[in-house]
């Protein structure tokens, strides 16, 4: 699809705004729109989203018309690790507990650099940011995140 | 005489051990962060966010304040050092500080730099002080017509002064005031696209977003580039400029400061713009102006003097009026809200303490910006050391534990992760995310305010212009409009950011 159009990166970031708008004006229509003195919960996002309508149409036009640049290459391996690992945090932290959800994330990070490899100081680093992330976080700060959660009796 | 008791009652709160003591460890722990590959002052002050939770409202905003400017100046260390800005403002310290590193004289100008921080840091802080009393005063004769006035003039000039298609910024501008409609809406108190779900019902989380946006995002666009940084290796010796380089920066200095402290006070000036008007007058004025660009000093003092400045200045419409007028700013309003504090006017007469102790302890930090920063430049040295690979699952790490703790709710985790992917994409397509964030802030403001002028006015539009205050900023608003359509301009400030 990208190759129909003369400058790529105009039309996805107008196909987005327009996706943004469409979802605003589709919410916000069992909203009521009330009266110019008493507006109601629909006026609000439904006159942003017409916005948001208007400027995906005018980008999407605008990227046939205009030449522009490419989208660089996506380096999924990177995101998908990157996205992952903040994906399997959330949901280990309070069934696992924050020590298990942190090795797992460091680790799945980690792997996410074309240098990654194991080697002694790396794994200092890991058991030290885990203990400093304990210490600090949950003793020192107080936030309530069980060091061994459900899985473990914790 | 006011202004005098004001700075003295001020600095004796900030002179309180355990106030400078956070206002210290926010500036050495901002400019350790800060001097980081990759991360900038946004995401430093975001990742540093929660470490202010417990604090009172005075300790957290001094210390926050702290981690700005450290941040800040961590940045330009960076530049100076490796050739690598943080952020944007510290993109035109590279041009001239990494010359002067390169020809061995990284010392002057890391020096140059901490005392045009602090000289323009100590006039800035008198600035505030004056400013912000005849401002306050000013902005309690505010009805709604005038606050929403108002932040379309802020957004507005977010959309001139931004860098890059006015039209994407603008887009992104209302992307994020839809967004900051999201939970339920206080007139009705229906609840606006929350999906059923009822942690959205007070709205989407700011400290998720942001590091969703500008943390996790950059990461993932971080792993696309090729990871080797080329370190100085040349030992640092001699840390003082000489009296030549003293004698040409201090001019630029002054340029700088005065430059710096007016473009700061501007709604949506955001970062950047003072650095690089500073840097471009500085080139106008020169004798010599082929000098910049090898290393001229003036390069160096005149941006940073005008970025220090510009930073501090834009505290005045955060703290006086409650309008943040960039989205660092909008971060320091949603410390503030997690304080249970509302930001506006009443602020100053109501929290005097609070109001006039940041106020004092921005001079005291960067007070101490200049004591620690110039014996510890051999500590940032070896942090700029620091592998990427090693830094990044660290940096998650702190976004995951961040975001989860401003709630201490999983859901968070989720929103952030979900604006890692839009900002991701942001990227990918050329979108600059900073004016997401603050429409996203604005937002519900501009919707409050304009709902009630309505109201008052019986849904009479007229409203904004027949009060004298509110047709005035509209028509500052008009008149940016025209600007920002007018090819003249339109060149200049295609060649500004170009530059």
């Amino acid at each position: 699809m990208t190759s129909l159009s003369r400058n790529p990166k105009d039309l996805l970031a107008g196909v987005l705004y327009l996706a943004f708008g469409l979802a605003g004006v589709w919410i916000a229509r069992d909203y009521s729109m009330g009266t110019s003195s008493r507006m109601g919960a629909g006026y609000f996002p439904t006159v942003l989203g017409g916005m948001l309508i208007l400027f995906g149409l005018l980008s999407v036009i605008r990227s046939f018309l205009v030449p522009g640049e490419a989208v660089g290459t996506v380096a999924w391996k990177g995101l998908a690790l990157v996205v992952g690992a903040t994906a399997l945090f959330g949901v280990l932290l309070e069934p696992a507990g924050l020590v298990v959800s942190l090795l797992v994330l460091i680790l799945l990070s980690a792997s996410a650099s074309r240098m990654f490899r194991f080697e002694w100081r790396a794994a200092v680093a890991l058991v030290a940011l885990v203990a400093f992330c304990v210490f600090v976080f949950v003793r020192g700060l107080g936030v309530p995140m069980p060091l061994f959660g459900s899985w473990f009796g914790g | 005489m006011e202004l005098l008791g004001n700075l003295a009652f001020g600095l004796a709160t900030a002179m309180q051990p355990s106030n400078l003591m956070f206002c210290f460890t926010g500036a050495l722990i901002g400019t350790l962060v800060g001097v980081l590959p990759g991360l900038g002052p946004m995401t430093t002050v975001a990742l540093l966010l929660p470490f202010t939770f417990g604090l009172t409202p005075e300790a957290a905003l001094i210390m926050l304040a702290g981690i700005f400017y450290g941040a800040q100046y961590g940045g330009s260390t960076t530049a100076i050092l490796v050739n690598m800005p943080g952020e944007t403002s510290s993109v035109v310290t590279c041009l001239d500080g990494y010359q002067l590193a390169r020809k061995g004289r990284a010392g002057p100008a890391l020096a140059m730099a901490a005392i045009a921080s602090f000289f323009a840091g100590t006039v800035a802080t008198l600035v505030i002080a004056l400013l912000s009393g005849p401002m306050a005063a000013l902005a309690l004769k505010f009805t709604a017509a005038e606050y929403f006035s108002l932040l379309i003039v802020g957004l507005i000039a977010a959309v001139v002064l931004a860098h890059g298609s006015a039209v994407k910024a603008v887009a992104m501008i209302v992307i994020g005031v839809l967004l900051g409609l999201v939970g339920i809406d206080v007139n009705s108190g229906v609840p606006r696209m929350t999906f059923g779900l009822p942690e959205l019902a007070d709205g989407i989380g700011f400290v998720p977003v942001v590091m969703g946006l500008f943390g996790l995002a950059e990461i993932a666009s971080n792993l696309e580039k090729p990871q080797d940084r080329t370190l100085l290796t040349q030992k640092i010796t001699g840390l003082m400029p000489t009296g030549r380089d003293l004698r040409q920066g201090f001019p630029a200095m002054l340029r700088g400061t005065v430059l710096g402290s007016l473009l700061g006070v501007l709604p949506g000036g955001g970062a950047a713009l003072p650095p690089f008007a500073a840097y471009a007058l500085e080139k106008r004025v020169a004798r010599d102006p082929s000098r910049f660009g090898k290393g001229a000093i003036e390069g160096v003092a005149g941006p940073e003097a005008a970025n220090n400045a510009g930073a501090q200045t834009s505290f005045i419409p955060m703290l006086t009026l409650g309008i943040p007028s960039n989205p660092l700013m909008a971060l320091m309003i949603g410390a503030l809200m997690i304080q249970g504090i509302q930001p506006g006017p009443q602020i100053m007469t109501e929290q005097p303490a609070l109001f006039w102790g940041v106020v004092a302890s921005m001079w005291t930090g960067n007070l101490m910006l200049l004591v620690i920063n110039l014996p510890l430049i051999g500590l940032w040295v070896s942090m700029l050391k620091i592998p990427y690979r090693m830094l990044f699952p660290a940096i998650i790490l702190f976004c995951c534990i961040g975001a989860y703790s401003v709630n201490n709710s999983v859901f968070d985790i989720w929103v952030m992760l979900g604006s890692a992917l839009i900002g991701y994409f942001f990227i990918k397509v050329g979108v600059e995310p900073a004016p997401l964030v603050l429409g996203f802030v604005l937002g519900p403001m501009l919707e409050e305010n304009f709902r009630r002028a309505m109201m008052i006015a019986d849904g009479d539009l007229a409203v904004f212009v027949t009060r004298p205050i509110s047709a005035a900023l509209l028509a500052v608003a008009v008149a940016l409009l025209v600007a920002l359509v007018s090819p003249s301009l339109r060149r200049k400030r295609e060649v500004a950011f170009a530059e």
